[in-house]
Formats: C-alpha cells, sequence, structure tokens
C-alpha cells in the first residue's frame, strides 16, 4: 500500500489495517457526537457558559447537553475563566481525575492567555499546566464562537486515531503476585 | 459630622492627638503607634463616642516618605450614627503594630488582609496571624509599591512556553522576583 512508506504488507495485514481505521472511525464518530462537559466556571465566562448550554444556543445539538459534574465521568473539560495560581492545583487535579480519552477547551481569553490579569496572581493561561486541544478567544467569548470551537474539537476528534482496548481486569493471582512484589500498589497492574 | 466626638477624645487626651482633620465629611484623628490602643479603647467603651463597629482597615504605602506605612482604622457609631478615621503611621524598618482584635473582634479579618497585602505584623492578637488570601509559600507582599507587577511564585510547576506576548513561563526553577524585572520579550528592541 501507498501509505506504508513501501514496506512490503501481507493480505492479511492489509484487512487488519483495515478494519483498524473502520473501527477507529466509528469511535471517532460516537465519541465527538457525546461529548460529556465538565464546566470548570471560576468567572464571569460561566455566565457566557449558562448561555451556550441553555435553550437559545444549545449545546445539546451538537451532543455536547450533559454536564457531569464529577471529572470522572467526563471527557471535555471547560476551562471556563479565570485561572489564578491558587487555583492552578485544582485544575491540573481535575484533568489528571478525568479518564483517557479527555480534550480541554480554553474558553475564554482569560483561561486561554491570562487576559490583562497580566499581574501576581493569574496563571498566564491553562496551558502552562494542561495541554489544550481549542483555544476560544473573547471577553467573554460569544455563544456563537464556542459552538465554532466545539465544531473544530468534533472535526480534530474524528480526525483521531482511535483504538478498542482490552479492559478485562488482571486474574486475582496476578494482582496478589503484583502487590506483593510492590506495596503501594492497590489494584495492581496488568 | 463628628466634630464633638474628636472634641471629646483632644479633651480627653491632649497632646496625644498628632492631628485632627475633616476629610470629604469625614473626621479623622493621627495618633502615635504606642497611643493606639488606649485611643481605641476609650473610642470603644466611652457612651457619647460610643465607636463599637469597625468598619475597615486598610493600609496606605507612602513609598519615599519616611514613616512609609499608614493604617487607617474606620470606626462606626451604629447608635449614634457617625464615623471616625484613626490614622497610624508605621515605619518600614520595624513594620508592627498593637493588635485591637481584643476590642474589636472584627478587625481579625482586615489585620490579617493588611499583613497579607502590606506586611505589617500585628501583635497580642487573639489568634495567629496567617495570609488572608495567598497562600503560605508566596514571596511578598502584593500590594507594596515596590512590588514587582508579575512576581508570581507558582505552586506547581509550570511549563516553560516561549511566548512573544506573555513571556517565558516561570519554570519549575525560576525565582519570581528575578525574572519580573527583566523586560518582556515583546519589549526588547527588534534586531534585523
Amino acid at each position: 500500500m501507498s501509505s506504508n512508506f513501501g514496506m512490503m504488507t501481507t493480505r492479511r495485514e492489509e484487512a487488519q489495517g483495515f478494519l483498524e481505521r473502520l473501527v477507529s472511525r466509528g469511535l471517532g464518530w460516537a465519541r465527538k457526537n457525546s461529548l460529556f462537559t465538565y464546566p470548570f466556571a471560576t468567572a464571569c465566562c460561566g455566565m457566557e457558559y449558562m448561555s451556550v448550554a441553555g435553550s437559545r444556543y444549545d449545546i445539546a445539538r451538537f451532543g455536547a447537553e450533559f454536564p457531569r459534574f464529577s471529572p470522572r465521568q467526563a471527557d471535555l473539560l471547560l476551562v471556563v475563566g479565570t485561572i489564578n495560581l491558587k487555583q492552578a492545583p485544582i485544575l491540573k487535579r481535575v484533568y489528571d481525575q478525568m479518564c483517557e480519552p479527555k480534550w480541554v477547551i480554553a474558553f475564554g481569553v482569560c483561561a486561554s492567555s491570562g487576559g490583562f490579569y497580566d499581574n501576581y496572581a493569574v496563571l498566564q493561561g491553562i496551558d502552562r499546566i494542561i495541554p489544550v486541544d481549542v483555544y476560544v478567544p473573547g471577553c467573554p467569548p460569544r455563544p456563537e464562537q464556542v459552538l465554532d470551537a466545539l465544531i473544530l474539537l468534533q472535526e480534530k476528534i474524528a480526525s483521531q486515531g482511535h483504538k478498542l482496548v482490552d479492559r478485562t481486569p488482571p486474574a486475582p493471582e496476578a494482582i496478589a503476585a503484583a502487590s506483593a512484589q510492590n506495596p503501594q500498589l492497590v489494584g495492581g497492574v496488568k | 459630622m463628628s466634630e464633638a466626638v474628636v472634641r471629646r477624645i483632644a479633651d480627653r487626651f491632649g497632646d496625644k492627638i498628632l492631628r485632627a482633620f475633616s476629610q470629604h465629611g469625614d473626621e479623622a484623628i493621627v495618633v502615635a503607634r504606642e497611643d493606639l490602643v488606649e485611643i481605641a479603647r476609650f473610642c470603644h467603651d466611652d457612651e457619647e463616642i460610643d465607636l463599637k463597629m469597625p468598619v475597615t482597615l486598610t493600609c496606605v504605602d507612602y513609598l519615599g516618605e519616611k514613616p512609609r506605612f499608614e493604617l487607617v482604622y474606620v470606626l462606626y457609631s451604629v447608635k449614634k450614627k457617625h464615623r471616625l478615621q484613626i490614622r497610624v503611621r508605621v515605619p518600614e524598618e520595624d513594620p508592627e503594630a498593637p493588635s485591637l482584635t481584643p476590642i474589636y473582634r472584627g478587625l481579625d479579618y482586615w489585620e490579617r488582609y493588611v499583613w497579607d497585602m502590606y506586611g505589617i505584623r500585628f501583635s497580642g492578637r487573639l489568634k495567629p496571624l496567617k495570609r488572608l488570601w495567598m497562600w503560605e509559600e508566596f514571596e511578598g507582599h502584593p500590594l507594596r509599591k515596590d512590588f514587582p507587577l508579575r512576581g508570581r511564585t507558582g505552586q506547581i510547576p509550570e511549563l516553560d512556553i516561549q511566548d512573544i506576548y506573555r513571556g517565558p513561563g516561570p519554570g519549575p526553577k525560576s525565582r519570581p522576583a528575578s525574572r519580573a524585572a527583566e523586560p518582556r520579550p515583546s519589549q526588547l528592541p527588534i534586531v534585523k
């Protein structure tokens, strides 16, 4: 195949690659249309988020209508508003608690770059502590901008590679062996 | 508005009132640091003055003057409906003032605020003096006039981002005060 950089491919591998791509596209389609959001609203942009989530602009049209107020159930982190240095560890912790796959939107100019708060207390953009997929400028941004950012993120998700991961838990003996080796581990590793 | 109050305090304390003036409809007296507790106690306990409510305590940083800081206590009487400011100068070398929390419990918040933002300690408090808003590891007192504008002290390491508008991130090892003194990359001269 041309995408294989001139390497020889058997028909079996070709068939497997075709299946993986099919699965990846299917998973991408499913994931982009069922984004569970975690709104981390800290400032006045939160009002604009309410407008986006409300019935007039209605983020539900794009499949992201379900705000989960637990980071463990969410896969899209909306950082809405100013993040100051006192709050940065909390945001980092919330991000770390989210399960893979996860995406982040920096909502508004304060979350993107600190905005006009170039002072002693404010983090100059959340990309200094967590990775960001889409930045939305504006102080606050219009709801249309946010929906545009969501569509951009959906395109990004659709173009990413997705895999089915085997999530069956390890056997009890393997867990016991791993915990005996390393007592710090709870539940063991696969 | 409350000239009678100032006159009554002046009759009682005489020379301990260094100055008294009226500004924007508010009476203010300037006293020395040593006499502050005594005068505040009198203002609180006296029947006619009856200044039972501490509205606020704040601080002014007169950078360059000799006693550098000035504490401004604003007291109010709910019954008599009059207001009085008590101003105390505090030098930079010994930034300490007697606490008024044994008299006014409500000043606890404001003394923590003044310690956090201006770095003036209060002795004889009922509770230990902690920072109000900034975290304990924060370096400096941000509302002092000589505090650098970008004197940030982060709590967690940040990525070192090279950004032409915002400047580089502090990174795990850099000291905030030294970094803030440098010009931003966007202010550097353009070399062609």
